[in-house]
């Protein structure tokens, strides 16, 4: 095991957030605040509650997995799209390290970070809205597992990407629609019947309804399934990632 | 006769065809003695990128074994990395990180432990030391590539591969280069370095190997492939032109004559019994041709290398056609 490898992957990509904060940190809490001002506040006050949560309250688990997917996604694509780009590949290819090594540094670093940013929203929330958390440890549990996971999803865009478009093309036409459809903002119990049952095939549901539960032990599915269906995407994503560097996949010629 | 080394790489029927189906190396067998400067030489697209981004874990092979010192690249590709360094042909560095901090992790990534003082000497050897907080992206060409020979000495190889070393860098960094190459090599590293300065392998390297089209059509000690494949001229500057070569003077198939015939050049094989310089000499002695000088020139590597590949490919086209 090359642990200084992981470690020096890791302080690399850490080093990079830092050298980018406000486009790492500060932006992604700004529009959490916007997104506060517009639903929270312009909306939230024609609505008063959901399931016996304030209405403000109830989004902040979705907002917070919003960002948390799109983050991690983006972050772990573009630390390894970026040595692909500029060919500095060659470098790790030629290392001594595994592919678990080397997906290690890249998704701790980007897990890293969007844990960072999914508690700094959620301490920007308390600025917004009265919040109480009935499973903090769940919280948390749901936050690190949920960015480990989107992580190595976006470990895996990066591999897969032939451009800077096809990087941006799954956060910006897939993970976004499909946050903003699996209930960030509303229950899928206020969905009519058929979509409902829609609603169920959307993976990101599974996720804001385990992490909401953490909150307010209110959720559309049972939390033991959310947590199955997150351990489940990320054992596919590590499965992924195991063949990518067994064949080389967009890596070696 | 110079002691036979032990391989410290060993390549064994390499073969590598790209998707495409293009054919960039066909069986490669190639054994590279410990602490040798060995020169890889060949046109562009002989295969000589390929074959190093295979033995340094960069591309797949499609055929054959590679083991270097005594590590097989695939099943024990930690061991066999960790001797290796490697300079790559492309200019490829980060950009927004420091000089030291760049070389610092290439050292962590193959699990050394830090040693400021080993950075401080690589840098220094390199002339980065004054540039070690500079950004890389405000580096000129030159210094970015000793850049990359610095990552690819941080992690204290065994091995080091150059490929195109001295590309677009300066006269006087390329001197600098070398004295860390020969350094590097005094302290038992193994050298293998390609370049299109052929003057530089004449000057460097103990070993040449010559691949052409994917295949390695030659591999001699620098010395003997000098004196075995060199051809040595005698250039004889005379007092009086001649109109035409006397044509009962000894070796008339090996002599020209040049500059308004003031210049009398005669080709001879340094392998031979018999240069015939002697017997030309007491010739021109008989036939009263005065000289005014005389010198000798010997075929330079370059000259051989051209003269090498351009067989090679005669050879290809004859066996299509």
């Amino acid at each position: 095991m090359n642990g200084r490898a992981i470690v020096s992957i890791y302080k690399f990509e850490m080093a990079r957030t830092l050298r980018t904060i406000w486009q790492s940190i500060v932006s992604p809490v700004i529009s959490t605040s916007l997104y506060f001002v517009v639903f929270g506040a312009a909306i939230g006050s024609r609505i008063t509650e959901i399931e016996g949560v304030a209405y403000g309250a109830f989004i902040v688990p979705g907002l917070i997995m919003l960002m948390l997917l799109t983050q991690s996604t983006m972050n772990a694509s573009f630390g390894i799209y970026f040595p692909r780009f500029t060919g500095t590949i060659y470098e790790l290819l030629s290392a001594p390290v595994s592919s678990f090594e080397i997906a290690c540094g890249y998704v701790g670093a980007a897990a890293t970070k969007s844990v960072i940013l999914g508690l700094i929203i959620l301490a920007t929330s308390w600025l917004f809205v009265p919040l109480h958390i009935e499973h903090p440890l769940w919280m948390l549990g749901f936050l690190v597992l949920t960015a480990i996971t989107f992580s190595l999803f976006g470990f895996i865009i990066g591999i897969w990407a032939d451009g800077f478009e096809q990087l941006q093309i799954i956060p910006l036409l897939i993970l976004t629609p499909l946050t903003f459809l699996g209930g960030t903002f509303y229950s899928t119990h206020v969905l009519p019947p058929f979509w409902q049952k829609v609603a169920l095939f959307n993976p990101v549901v599974y996720l804001v309804s385990g992490f909401r539960w953490s909150f307010f032990e209110i959720s559309d599915v049972s939390p033991a399934v959310s947590l199955a269906m997150t351990v489940a995407f990320l054992v596919l994503c590590l499965v992924v990632i195991w063949w990518i560097f067994r064949t080389g996949y967009r890596l070696k010629k | 006769m110079r002691p036979i080394m032990p391989s410290i790489i060993s390549i064994k029927n390499l073969s590598k065809t790209y998707a495409s189906g293009f054919t960039a190396l066909k069986t490669i067998n190639l054994d590279i003695e410990r602490g040798e400067i060995f020169a890889l030489l060949g046109p562009n697209g002989a295969g000589k990128t390929t074959l190093i981004g295979i033995i340094c874990g960069i591309l797949n092979a499609s055929t054959g074994t590679v083991t270097v010192g005594g590590h097989d690249i695939i099943n024990d590709y930690r061991a066999a990395r960790a001797l290796i360094g490697l300079v790559p042909q492309e200019l490829t560095t980060d950009a927004f990180e420091s000089v030291w901090d760049t070389v610092s992790f290439s050292r962590g990534l193959f699990g050394k432990p830090k040693n400021p003082a080993h950075i401080e000497k690589i840098l220094k050897d390199l002339s980065l030391w004054d540039k070690k907080d500079n950004k890389i992206r405000t580096l000129s060409g030159g210094m970015k590539r000793r850049v990359l020979i610095a990552k690819a000495l941080s992690h204290e190889p065994k091995v080091l591969f150059l490929d195109e070393p001295t590309a677009g860098v300066d006269v006087e960094l390329r001197k600098d280069m070398w004295q860390v190459v020969r350094d590097l090599r005094a302290s038992g590293v193994t050298i293998i370095l390609t370049t299109h300065y052929i003057e530089e392998a004449e000057d460097m390297a103990d070993r040449i190997g010559v691949i052409s089209k994917g295949e390695i059509i030659l591999v001699e000690r620098k010395a003997e492939l000098m004196s075995k494949l060199g051809k040595k001229q005698l250039v004889l500057h005379l007092q009086k032109p001649l109109e035409q070569i006397p044509p009962d003077i000894f070796g008339l198939a090996n002599l020209t004559l040049a500059d308004g015939g003031k210049e009398l050049t005669f080709t001879y094989d340094t392998q031979g019994e018999r240069t015939g310089v002697t017997r030309l000499l007491a010739d021109l002695n008989r036939l009263d041709i005065r000289l005014r000088d005389l010198e000798t020139r010997q075929s330079s590597l370059e000259e051989i290398f051209i003269g090498l590949v351009s067989d090679n490919e005669r050879a290809a086209t004859g066996a299509q056609s």
